[in-house]
């Protein structure tokens, strides 16, 4: 971790923009959330992970940005393409690689998987297979930290498919009624799975939570900086009790909608993808931007992917050497222990 | 002080749902009730009535028509700090709910390999008979019952309805709770004061020797009337009330039916695939050696619950029914 990601931690952000360790404390998450993924990645490739992942590379400037806004206490709610946002709010890479192999040691002791991560010590209520699920249980959190007065903001992170459920659009409406201190995170990747969000959603995206009278901005998902200086100041709104917001992100999403997700040209082209990584990529964008303005040597950057990749490296190592579940632990956990009656 | 010594009285069942609610929203301040209605109005049902006068509209909340939301947000609430009762008008609209409890709310606890808890409790209705036809009739606690990770009570008297949503609301996990609505205004005994009843502890209702009908809410006055019945023409009939479907007391139901070595499981949910289907064969499985004739199941006829009363009494079974079902069973003609 990284001073200026402890000065943040202790409450004390720098102003927006000033401060090149703020903004190489964001380089270094974003080049340890894509370094993860590639590992994981390869780990799936040579058949060492069971079942599959959904990998953010390309969306690293949407995690980092928000979640670089947030305190540990703050809550999020993820999704199944999560690992981003785990890492980004403050999970440890060993323990994500445990769970993703269905090891003991895992974030949810191997009984979770790639889609599931959760976490309480890092106010992780967990990422949601189910595109969508998570809305109402992120605006229940928001309504629970409004009713106990402990100043937490809830970010609620989804996809542009996720403007396609119901469940959605009726949790929005009582964020918006009761004012809750939500902020509700929409990657708008283009592809719902593997079709362009054009062909499923009719109208402008931003104009949905605008009907209900929230707060809506849209950003280049692809600048950290922006997405942080927009995300703090909606943060902190939420947070001074004015109300939920709506931040959707433009962003994209390299590989496929999994890593089984090869093939890709009926639905998209090399053109295209090729223009994202080439003249959008969230990384690049930040070290070109650090370079020009705070003279940032290329070395710096190489420092800091090196050690990122090192910490990965080991992550992963930890987590094939780890055991298994006992298989006893099959049947713990379905209750959570409750007093007698 | 035991139970016996207390001052008893007597009031309905919907009395001893508020009395519980009421109980639980002073003794603890994170129990909070949200759902559409439970304020001012006090639900259809007038189950809550006087509820936000003593609590105020941030206890008792209305909501908007949005079950999935309210459900889910009790989700997000529960794991956050907070006990919510989740007010679900009609037991027919838990079919808009079952993302936010199946695939939310049951496997928080598990899926996060025991970091987050979900105690919260969704209450909502079952029954037929009110002459509300298919969407508002139906009894579907059997769809919530094959759900590991919830717990469901279907509580039969007032003192059960009252002690159990007590132990709903203090249990760490998803509760959901449903009570028969033609049952609000009947009346029973229930003491002063604080209780509450454990869950998957069975109750005998009435002790006998020849038979035993296994029955659930509404339809444990039904068998009581059926075993009354019975009594008339010298059969001896034990009335066992599971009072929860999830955890289920096996032990009880089997030991009941080892003793009498007939059983019948009535229920008011869907007879096919149903509550009894799975009460009928943890008897069969646990006492065949002791059974002299097959566990038969009674469940609600397999059809859309029909609006006409003379269609929609049909469908119900009753205590003629019952009767002449363990009469059969028992050998007579």
């Amino acid at each position: 971790m990284t001073d200026a990601m402890d000065k943040r931690a202790a409450g004390n952000p720098p102003a927006p923009g000033m401060d090149v360790e703020l903004y190489l404390g964001m380089y270094e998450q974003m080049a340890k959330i894509r370094a993860f993924e590639n590992k994981v990645n390869e780990l799936y490739t040579s058949a060492k992970m069971p079942g599959l992942s959904h990998l953010y590379i390309g969306e690293e400037a949407v995690a980092v940005g928000v979640c670089s806004a947030l305190t540990r206490e703050d809550y999020i709610t993820s999704t199944h393409r999560g690992h981003g946002h785990c890492l980004a709010k403050g999970a440890q890479v060993d323990r994500m690689f445990a769970e993703l192999l269905g090891k003991k040691a895992g974030y949810c002791a191997g009984k979770g998987g790639s889609m599931h991560i959760a976490d309480p010590q890092s106010g992780n209520l967990g990422a949601n297979a189910i595109v969508g699920g998570s809305a109402a249980i992120a605006t229940g959190a928001a309504l629970a930290a409004k009713k106990l007065g402990n100043g937490r903001v809830v970010v609620c992170f989804f996809g542009e498919g996720a403007l396609g459920q119901g469940l959605l659009y009726e949790a929005m409406n009582m964020a918006q009624l009761w004012k809750l201190p939500i902020l509700y995170v929409c990657e708008n990747n283009q592809y719902n799975e593997y079709t362009h969000f054009r062909e499923t959603a009719a109208g402008e995206l931003a104009d949905r939570p605008k009907a209900f009278g929230i707060h809506t901005e849209t950003v280049d998902g692809q600048d950290v900086r922006l997405v942080y200086e927009t995300a703090q100041r909606l943060v902190e709104r939420a947070r001074r009790g004015e109300g939920p917001a709506f931040l959707l992100c433009e962003t994209y999403r390299y590989h496929g909608h999994h890593v089984g997700d090869i093939d890709r040209s009926y639905y998209r082209s090399k053109e295209e993808e090729r223009y994202w990584q080439e003249q959008r990529d969230p990384l690049k964008t930040l070290a070109d931007w650090l370079s020009g303005a705070f003279q940032v040597h290329r070395s710096a950057f190489e420092q800091i992917e090196n050690s990122v990749r090192a910490e990965v490296e080991a992550g992963a190592e930890f987590a094939i050497q780890a055991p298994f579940p006992d298989l006893s632990e099959v049947t713990e956990h379905v209750y959570a222990e409750s007093p007698d009656a | 002080m035991s139970m016996q010594n207390r001052p008893m009285r007597e009031i309905t069942f919907g009395e001893a749902i508020r009395e519980a609610l009421a109980e639980e929203l002073r003794r603890d301040p994170r129990v909070f009730i949200i759902g559409e209605d439970v304020a001012e109005a006090g639900t259809p049902f007038k189950v809550l009535s006087g509820l936000v006068q003593e609590f105020g509209p941030e206890r008792i909340m209305d909501s908007p028509i949005s079950e999935a939301a309210i459900t889910g947000m009790g989700v997000g609430a529960a794991m956050t700090g907070m006990r919510p009762v989740v007010d679900i008008m009609f037991g027919d609209f838990v079919t808009l709910v079952m993302d936010q409890m199946v695939n939310q709310a049951a496997k928080m606890h598990y899926m996060s390999g025991g970091s987050w808890k979900v105690p919260m409790v969704l209450r909502t209705t079952m029954g037929a008979t009110r002459r509300s036809a298919a969407q508002h009739s139906q009894s579907l606690h059997a769809l919530l019952s094959h759900i590991p990770g919830l717990k469901v009570a279907i509580p039969s008297t007032p003192y059960d309805a009252k002690g159990l949503l007590k132990t709903a609301i203090r249990d760490e996990n998803p509760v959901v709770f449903f009570e028969d609505k033609m049952m609000y205004r009947n009346k029973g005994l229930v003491p002063e004061g604080e209780y509450t009843i454990p869950f998957g502890v069975a109750d005998v209702k009435r002790p006998g020797s020849d038979i035993t009908i296994v029955a659930t809410s509404s339809m444990v006055a039904v068998a009581l009337g059926a075993a009354d019945k019975l009594a008339e023409i010298g059969l001896s009939a034990e009335v066992i009330d599971p009072r929860t479907t999830l955890p289920l007391d096996k032990e009880a139901l089997i030991q009941s039916a080892k003793k009498t070595s007939r059983a019948i499981v009535v229920d008011e949910g869907y007879e096919q695939y149903g509550v009894t289907a799975e009460i009928a064969s943890v008897i069969a499985d646990g006492a065949f050696y002791y059974l002299d004739a097959p566990v038969k199941r009674m469940g609600a006829m397999n059809v859309p619950i029909p609006f006409s009363p003379v269609l929609e009494d049909l469908t119900v079974p009753t205590e003629q029914a019952v009767f002449d079902m363990a009469k059969t069973l028992c050998g007579r003609v």
